[in-house]
């Protein structure tokens, strides 16, 4: 039961700390699941950010259900899951009702604004991790050993990356596509 | 429960059940979905609400689709409803990612899928990057020096230094807060 209750708050917290919905979850993901309570190894994390991002569904749920199940089964899922949405609902009522009361939310509006520089830092901060460990092959956010380097996963980055930019092209091409012509180079050369 | 009740509850989670599916990789399509489905075609809600309701939703912490979905279910039906549209949006990704939780130890000695998976995040990692250089041109773009300050020195403490996310963002809302109660102070005594 209590280890129920901490699955709970745990995804409690990172509901309520992800602030600027979707991405804004994965350094949070990131810093509790991974680093601090090891619930996931690194390889298990990017495997995961990779099934939500072709999957329906918000990053917070797909990863709340992932770690669920893996932990305690099907009621693991349910309960991480109500975990991460619980802030949510009660945060979001309560907006709902000072709105109604007040007609308007400026103040919540500029906080949000303050903590926004703080929220691109951290996904940026994730982001780079992700990178290192796909670009380098390596199992720590930080190690950079140009040894290592994977020529067809910074080829795909880039080509990705500059799609991306130049002509907004859908990110869930752009993640099949690079797992199409990614796998059939490896599969080939 | 009257029998319109009813009917009228399943259209909701039913409807938000489909739009949760359609939502790959979450975010602002929903806020589309959900004003062509409640607008155009039920009439349910009207487009000054969508747009008080997705201002609400980006306030709050947690996923756009989670929070834009209860605030509907709440303005259509009060809690109850905010409970049944919520429970719609959540129920898709709950069932998808606990079927591939199920075969994930199967899945990933394929070696196949483990090739897969690995280049594939090199599109994440661009993804990820795109969304970040779109949001850091939107702080940068302020010209706001604080606000410039603070993002590199998070990015110092949370990169280089491992300060955990948490605190990092906790440390910010309680700046942000002391700010604005000193700003709201001085505009009073101004007045």
């Amino acid at each position: 039961m209590s280890f129920l209750l901490k699955m709970f708050f745990s995804f409690f917290q990172i509901g309520l700390f992800s602030f600027g919905g979707g991405y804004a979850a994965i350094p949070i993901i990131q810093s509790l699941i991974i680093d601090k309570l090891n619930w996931l190894d690194i390889s298990e994390f990017l495997n995961l950010i990779t099934i939500a991002g072709m999957t329906p569904g918000p990053i917070v749920i797909n990863a709340a259900t992932f770690v669920g199940i893996r932990l305690n089964g099907f009621l693991g899922a349910i309960v991480c899951t109500l975990g991460s949405v619980a802030p949510s609902l009660i945060i979001v009522l309560l907006l709902s009702y000072l709105y109604k009361k007040y007609k308007n939310i400026t103040i919540v509006q500029k906080l949000l604004g303050r903590l926004r520089p703080v929220i691109v830092s951290m996904i940026l901060s994730a982001g780079l991790g992700i990178l290192v460990m796909t670009v380098f092959n390596s199992e720590s956010y930080k190690m950079i050993d140009f040894a290592n380097v994977r020529i067809v996963e910074l080829l795909l980055f880039a080509i990705s990356l500059y799609l991306l930019r130049k002509y907004k092209i859908n990110p869930l091409l752009i993640i099949f596509g690079s797992g199409i012509i990614g796998t059939l180079i490896y599969l080939i050369g | 429960m009257k029998k319109n009740d009813l009917e009228f509850y399943w259209k909701l989670f039913s409807s938000m059940f489909l739009i949760s599916m359609s939502t790959f990789g979450g975010g602002f399509v929903i806020i589309t979905l959900m004003q062509k489905k409640y607008c155009d075609d039920l009439h349910w809600i009207n487009r000054d609400e969508i747009l008080n309701l997705t201002a609400i939703a980006q306030t709050a912490p947690g996923s756009l689709a989670v929070n834009a979905s209860i605030l509907l279910g709440y303005q259509l039906k009060g809690i109850k409803g905010a409970l049944v549209a919520a429970l719609a949006t959540i129920i898709p990704p709950l069932l998808i990612i606990s079927i591939i939780a199920m075969f994930y130890n199967a899945f990933i000695e394929n070696r196949i899928v483990k090739i897969a998976l690995q280049v594939m995040r090199s599109g994440v990692a661009a993804v990820i990057f795109d969304a970040v250089i779109s949001l850091m041109k939107d702080v940068l773009k302020t010209k706001d020096i604080l606000n410039i300050t603070v993002m590199i020195i998070a990015f110092v403490a949370s990169y280089f230094i491992n300060v955990d996310t948490i605190v990092i963002i906790s440390v910010c809302l309680a700046l942000a807060i002391a700010i604005e109660l000193i700003s709201q102070k001085q505009s009073e005594k101004t007045i």
